[in-house]
């Protein structure tokens, strides 16, 4: 479902991503580790098409992000560190921007976001500007957004960083299974078969060991 | 070609509402709409002694338009890339599947479409001249479209500027420079001062890139395609270099 193949990134003479490789498959969660400034946004923002990489490519769903970047972006549900959201805006009138934005067929546009609403139990902030929300519900905002038009792939940025224990517990109910991780990537979205989760460490990060063999060896020497 | 084109201009709508409501959603639009109108009104009546001229037409309200765009306009577009930038929303609008061109243009278009109210609420002006006289109206619509057209140009400066930084206080005052390098090259102050340094030829042609000058031709009544195509072109360039610059972002 998600290919990573052996991406690079520098900013200037840092190099901050150095040719990652790693596949996630259908109905598994991956939870993506490393310290700070491991790289892991960098990777995660050029999974999502927000930056490009100096070398290498991403599929999604089988569309390139380098070729087919509308196509490979549509498949992709991204939530960016720190869910940024228009303060503006109502959820309702947000999650309606990212469905024209999305170009889901009209006629579907009214059940997809009451769906989302439901899923992301947000339900009693509807009336309320983004901007006027407690971080907990903010961060569920920016899942529905990311969960709106029902993505194959889901890519999720830290996404309960910065919350205390109860809205990580209510953000992280949102998602059918304990992710304490920095992001996952992977459908997590139901119907999942039970499959285990699989820790990834970056590359960068010589210090930890792997904590799966299997994917470890599949990384560049 | 068609499909193509479709495709580049993806997220136009979506991006035209949301602009459009951010800007009425929050007290922007109106106090814009507020101050321009009584700038335009204070300058007309109290500077250009609208009144006193004795002469029923609308020249010495539009002779202000040009130097309350060049203020006022950067003000409207500045939020436009900034502000995203800073919120750090442009991520999350890059990771949408959706092209620049209709994003860009999506933006301008929305805060043309504030400008374009502002203009369209000077109305009462026109009618008013009407009554106390008898104007030349084809003349005064005419002068109305084009300065309709000149607003988009100064916001496509506005906004093409807002797209390099994430301070919407610098793209202000970085657009308000800009913005006056066109307006005042064809001020007769600036205009003799070329023409002495540099010879008569050089200063005609920087005239001909000034706001000013193009504008003024409108408003002796005659539709020149040449003022049209003006400042159209000119929007379009800084709209191609408000794609340039915001896909910038892209490179990190």
């Amino acid at each position: 479902m998600l290919d990573v193949r052996s991406l690079e990134k520098a900013y200037g003479t840092k190099q901050a991503v150095r040719g990652i490789s790693f596949a996630v498959e259908k109905g598994t969660v991956l939870g993506f580790l490393g310290p700070n400034g491991a790289g892991k946004s960098t990777t995660m923002r050029m999974i999502a098409g927000v930056l490009e990489p100096d070398v290498g490519d991403v599929l999604i769903d089988g569309k390139s992000i380098i070729s087919e970047r509308r196509a490979a972006q549509a498949a992709l549900g991204y939530l960016p560190e720190g869910a940024p959201l228009y303060n503006d805006m109502t959820p309702p009138e947000f999650l309606a921007f990212l469905a024209s934005a999305r170009q889901i067929p009209k006629a579907q546009r009214k059940d997809a976001i009451e769906r989302t609403i439901a899923d992301a139990r947000i339900s009693g902030v509807l009336g309320q500007r983004i901007g006027a929300l407690s971080k907990g519900y903010r961060r569920r905002v920016g899942l529905a957004g990311a969960i709106l038009h029902d993505p194959p792939v889901l890519v999720l940025d830290e996404p309960t960083d910065g919350l205390d224990p109860n809205q990580k517990r209510a953000v992280r109910a949102l998602i059918p299974r304990a992710l304490p991780g920095a992001a996952m990537t992977a459908r997590w979205r139901a119907p999942l078969p039970a499959s285990p989760i699989r820790w990834r460490r970056k590359r960068c990060d010589q210090r930890r060991p792997p904590t799966d063999e299997r994917v470890y060896r599949d990384l560049p020497a | 070609m068609i499909s193509a084109v479709r495709q580049q201009m993806s997220g136009f709508t979506a991006t035209y509402r949301r602009e459009l409501g951010a800007y009425f959603a929050t007290p922007m639009a109106y106090v814009f709409l507020a101050v321009f109108l009584l700038a335009l009104g204070l300058f007309t009546w109290e500077a250009a002694r609208f009144f006193d001229s004795g002469v029923a037409d609308l020249q010495p309200f539009f002779a202000w338009h040009p130097w309350l765009y060049m203020i006022f306009l950067p003000a409207l577009a500045m939020r436009l890339w900034a502000d995203e930038r800073a919120a750090g929303t442009d991520e999350l609008l890059l990771s949408l599947p959706l092209g620049l061109p209709g994003l860009v243009l999506g933006k301008l278009c929305a805060a043309w479409t504030v400008a374009g109210t502002g203009l369209l609420l000077t109305l009462p002006m026109w009618i008013s001249v009407n009554y106390l006289g008898n104007p030349d109206n084809a003349a005064i619509a005419l002068t109305y479209f084009v300065s309709f057209l000149m607003a988009g140009a100064y916001l496509s400066i506005g906004a093409a500027v807002s797209a390099l930084t994430g301070s919407q206080v610098t793209a202000f005052v970085i657009s308000v420079v800009v913005a006056f390098i066109f307006t005042a090259a064809g001020w007769p102050l600036v205009l003799s001062t070329v023409q002495t340094l540099f010879g008569t030829g050089f200063a005609d042609l920087i005239a001909r890139f000034s706001f000013i000058t193009q504008f003024e031709s409108a408003q002796r009544g005659v539709l020149e395609l040449r003022v049209v195509a003006y400042f159209l072109g000119f929007t379009a360039t800084f709209a191609f270099l408000n794609g340039l610059w915001a896909s910038r972002r892209r490179l990190g």
